[in-house]
């Protein structure tokens, strides 16, 4: 069996499917209340890669479909832009 | 869906970090049977979306006091609640532009002085010094206070949820309080979209959404909830803003990299309402990018990865408004706190839970008087930004 503690499930903050499978025990099952407590999907790639797997990992343990999981809201800029560019200071590359 | 009780003791409505530290209080003064309705998840109204700044640096007696023994409380809260809340006294520094701001910023060092709260008026190279990215052109000085700081508002939710459970508090999320019943100006029960509790006595603790529960109890109390932002950077360096920085030349904008993960986050006084929209603009991200990169320039190559909205609920004086209602037995408001919800939660709750059991405090309850507005008395407009 592999080492869920070495399971990198969010890239931007390291947390670890060992991580997330430890707050499901703990009964936090919410995927909102997941993403606060470990940031998942508040790092620079705001979810893109992290929020299908937790979903996942909630879907499997609790039994609850993904309907009922939900996403977390989606915020702009949809991608990382720099602080000078959106003033037009600073040209984009 | 979790089983609900029937009825309770107390139903505090507002799942936020104001209504799970008045529940754990309470609890902690021997009061049993307290439920708490949250309506969505936990922290979700207005604690996730605050700026996380904690500071002593108000312009009155009654706030100077109140968070004093806040960052008392804020400053042991692992070895109380038993969760690490990344609390960090790194302090809150306000650049000053004009003679004048510098003379209020100078009688408000004095008060707080007066009352044990170390600040003090530096010049913008110790500025600089604390701050090594700031642009110090046209800052002629500086309010500094090293005891301020910030917290994380969801691992601080969490403590005070799980401290609440474990002295019994029941904690129903999802849960929205949709009506209350009165009879002859008692409180009958709670109604909600899961059932029903009876209960005696209602605390309304929504803050953004306290208009609505006021109305339903038929009170009045003028909070509104207005529309504001954040914004946050990816992470950099460790080290590079500790304290919160503020200018109120630059629209109230602040800033302060966050304890644990590094990015920057912060806002500035843009604000929209009253509204019940809490969608971020374009217009804002543009605001505060503009603003953050006048402050440090530096920022302008940082990317933005995140812009979102929340409430300031507030008052027409900028205080809260904390306090039992007359109108009816037994129902106490605590809300409205205009953007100082998170700093002021640890001593509000206490102040409540004292008011509540003892029906006394030493705390000043009677500057957040509910009715003050109605007889026209306005606090001095508590110092706020974002």
């Amino acid at each position: 069996m592999s080492d869920k503690s070495k399971i990198i499930i969010c890239r931007c903050n390291d947390v670890t499917q060992k991580d997330i499978e430890d707050l499901i025990d703990q009964g936090i099952t919410d995927i909102e209340e997941i993403k606060r407590l470990t940031r998942i999907g508040m790092g620079p790639c705001q979810g893109r890669t992290c929020i299908p797997l937790v979903a996942a990992i909630i879907a499997r343990k609790t039994g609850k479909s993904y309907e009922e999981i939900g996403i977390p809201a989606t915020r702009v800029p949809i991608r990382p832009v720099p602080a000078g560019v959106l003033v037009g200071d600073v040209d984009e590359e | 869906m979790m089983w609900m009780k029937s009825e309770a003791k107390t139903v505090i409505i507002g799942g936020g970090i104001i209504g799970l530290s008045i529940a754990y209080n309470l609890a902690k003064l021997g009061e049993e049977d307290i439920v708490v309705l949250e309506k969505n998840y936990l922290g979700s109204g207005s604690t996730f979306r605050c700026g996380s700044g904690i500071r002593q640096q108000f312009g009155d007696e009654a706030n100077i006091s109140m968070m004093k023994r806040s960052v008392e409380i804020w400053s042991r809260m692992e070895e109380e609640l038993g969760m690490d809340v990344d609390f960090r006294q790194t302090g809150y520094l306000f650049l000053l532009y004009e003679e004048s701001e510098v003379q209020d910023f100078k009688k408000n060092v004095e008060l707080q002085n007066k009352l044990g709260v170390p600040s003090r008026i530096i010049t913008p190279e110790e500025a600089k010094e604390i701050v090594p990215l700031l642009n110090i052109d046209g800052v002629i000085a500086a309010a500094w206070n090293h005891t301020d700081g910030k917290a994380n508002p969801f691992k601080a939710v969490f403590a005070y949820a799980n401290a609440a459970r474990k002295l019994g508090v029941d904690i129903y999320e999802y849960t929205e309080a949709q009506d209350i019943k009165v009879e002859n100006g008692k409180i009958k029960e709670v109604l909600t979209n899961r059932g029903s509790i009876k209960t005696h006595r209602v605390i309304n603790a929504a803050n953004g959404w306290a208009k609505i529960i006021n109305k339903m109890v038929g009170v009045n109390i003028p909070i509104e909830p207005y529309k504001h932002q954040g914004i946050k950077t990816e992470p950099i360096k460790q080290g590079q803003i500790e304290p919160m920085v503020v200018s109120f030349k630059h629209g109230g904008v602040y800033m302060t990299q966050e304890a644990e993960q590094g990015g920057i986050i912060g806002g500035y006084g843009l604000k929209y309402g009253p509204t019940f929209d809490m969608t971020p603009t374009y217009e804002y991200l543009r605001g505060a990018s503009y603003r953050f990169s006048q402050i440090v320039p530096a920022l302008k190559h940082v990317n933005i990865i995140r812009v979102w909205g929340g409430y300031y609920a507030e008052t027409p004086d900028g205080n809260a408004a904390i306090g039992r209602i007359k109108e009816l037995d037994e129902y106490y408001l605590a809300a409205g706190f205009s953007g100082h919800g998170f700093m002021l939660a640890p001593v509000v709750s206490e102040m409540v839970a004292e008011y509540i059991v003892y029906g006394k405090t030493e705390k000043p309850l009677w500057f957040y008087d509910p009715y003050r507005f109605e007889r026209g008395e306005f606090r001095g407009k508590a110092v706020q930004m974002g």
